[in-house]
């Protein structure tokens, strides 16, 4: 389970990136976190690993207070949260599966076992004929995959995505949330921050709106509600 | 490493140099305290007679001494016992056996006192003896041996002291600029969830790294000085029991042990300089 309590942020000149958001998300739950940029969507996101402290309020993740965390201990919440990045963070000079293995390697598992499991994730984001390729070889839907394929490989409770489709085209983002999908199927707690209108209101699921750091909206089958005077703007996100 | 080849180099070059003096200043003392052992095993005194002294000058002299109750043991070693040591301490260089024969080498007493104060009140009862030629106290020896072991550790320890912060620094520079490269690479590994010593430990052993190849290059360089300088060091010292049986067989077990056990430490110091240079670096760019 996650927890907000009245959790803000606010970086330096007084920016408010968060301003009292308490929500509760439960085990097993598909949520998107929607808003448009600035929102505090990444925010809300990094705070849930801790990349950074909030300036007031608590967070937690199952049983932990993430806020009190202490350092040494933060690699042990990243194990269990799982993230996708929007600009990929692969390593560049290793190949796909040098690059999912990580999130094994860094486990301790054994190569067999990581072999194993890293081919079991790269055959489920459809990326096992791409092992030996480099990033750079890749496609920028190609990159996204490898990126989830590594979050997934440890088998964490909680998955976080951070605008996953945000660079790649309407085929590929739906390629994409398949995936996710799956992965949900199979019990993982999935946060999905994004811009896409037309997904977040195809798939229906719990949808939490941020606008300027505030929580404005949390509905169980959620649409993306788009301003009247931007709305031009977000169809295009959309569809892009 | 093979990333930035010539940083890597400079500390493993400034790690050989330190490892280099290290070694050097670690045989140079074992040497010395090796030299001061013998000497202080030695008897506090040996009055050397003169040729001409009669067979009984040794024995009355010895008989004075014993009266004062001042003296452990007063030994006589009589011109053939001192053949008969000069030949075994030079028994693996014929020419020099065949130059010295027993008239030449003179008899000796060697006098232990009971207590080292008693040796200013047996001299002069022993330069007044009937045909005795010189007196050598051994605490005079063993002084000027203590005063040149002491400078040579104090000049010694300075500099392999200063060699030893200069390596540590190359070392944290080194690492420092590694760190930077990659950091990127870093801040991916621990968003994933790589702990603290997952991210530093090929840092550490990178540096330690560093450290052990220069040690052994400085080991090679030593190795070499030895066996190159075994003979000279032979004929200065082997009368030493210790480096007779060290030195005289450069393929002896002992030998070949002895310099295992010698790379084994230089290897062990050098890794824990370059360790130590890395975890300084990692303290101040790693802040988690």
């Amino acid at each position: 389970m996650i927890r907000f309590d009245n959790v803000s942020k606010h970086f330096a000149g007084h920016v408010s990136a968060l301003a009292d958001v308490t929500v509760e998300i439960q085990d097993g739950e598909f949520v998107f976190l929607i808003g448009p940029s600035g929102a505090g969507k990444t925010t809300f996101l990094r705070l849930l690993i801790r990349d950074m402290l909030p300036t007031k309020g608590t967070v937690y993740v199952d049983d932990w207070n993430v806020t009190t965390l202490p350092t040494p201990s933060i690699y042990l919440l990243r194990r269990r949260v799982g993230t996708v990045f929007q600009d990929f963070k692969l390593l560049m000079d290793r190949t796909v599966y040098e690059n999912v293995a990580l999130g094994l390697e860094i486990l301790g598992k054994s190569s067999k076992e990581i072999e194993t499991r890293v081919m079991d994730v790269l055959e489920l984001v459809g990326l096992a004929d791409k092992r030996n390729s480099f990033p750079l070889q890749l496609s920028a839907g190609e990159m996204q995959r490898t990126g989830i394929a590594r979050a997934i490989v440890g088998g964490p409770s909680i998955l976080l995505a951070d605008e996953p489709t945000g660079n790649l085209d309407p085929q590929i983002s739906w390629d994409i949330l398949d995936i996710l999908k799956e992965i949900h199927k199979i019990g993982t707690t999935v946060i999905m921050a994004t811009h896409n209108v037309t997904i977040v209101n195809d798939l229906k699921k719990r949808t939490i709106a941020l606008e300027h750091g505030k929580m404005v909206s949390d509905e169980q089958k959620g649409r993306y509600h788009v301003p009247a005077r931007s709305k031009g703007k977000k169809d295009h996100a959309g569809n892009s | 490493m093979r990333r930035s080849p010539y940083q890597s180099m400079a500390a493993v070059l400034t790690m050989f140099l330190t490892m280099l003096l290290t070694g050097l200043f670690f045989l140079a003392t074992a040497g010395s305290s090796l030299v001061l052992q013998y000497f202080e095993s030695k008897p506090q005194i040996t009055v050397f007679f003169t040729n001409k002294a009669a067979a009984g000058d040794a024995d009355a002299l010895k008989k004075t001494l014993e009266a004062t109750g001042k003296v452990a043991s007063v030994k006589f070693v009589s011109k053939d016992d001192a053949l008969a040591i000069y030949r075994e301490q030079n028994k693996s260089d014929p020419l020099l056996l065949e130059m010295v024969t027993a008239d030449i080498l003179p008899a000796s007493l060697e006098v232990s006192a009971m207590d080292p104060n008693f040796l200013h009140e047996l001299e002069p009862i022993i330069k007044e003896g009937q045909g005795v030629e010189e007196v050598v106290f051994q605490k005079d020896v063993v002084d000027t041996l203590l005063r040149w072991t002491n400078a040579i550790r104090l000049v010694g320890s300075l500099l392999v002291g200063l060699l030893a912060l200069d390596s540590i620094l190359i070392v944290m520079t080194v690492i420092g600029m590694k760190i930077a490269i990659k950091k990127e690479e870093i801040e991916i590994l621990t968003l994933v969830g790589a702990s603290p010593w997952y991210v530093r430990l090929p840092f550490v052993l990178e540096g330690g790294l560093y450290g052990t190849i220069g040690a052994f290059f400085s080991w090679i360089i030593i190795t070499g000085l030895v066996v190159w300088l075994r003979p000279m060091v032979l004929g200065f010292l082997g009368i030493i029991p210790a480096v007779q049986i060290l030195l005289v067989n450069p393929l002896s077990g002992i030998f070949l042990l002895s310099l295992v056990a010698f790379l084994g430490l230089l290897s062990a110091i050098g890794f824990i300089l370059g360790s130590l240079g890395s975890f300084v670096a990692l303290s101040r760019y790693l802040k988690f």
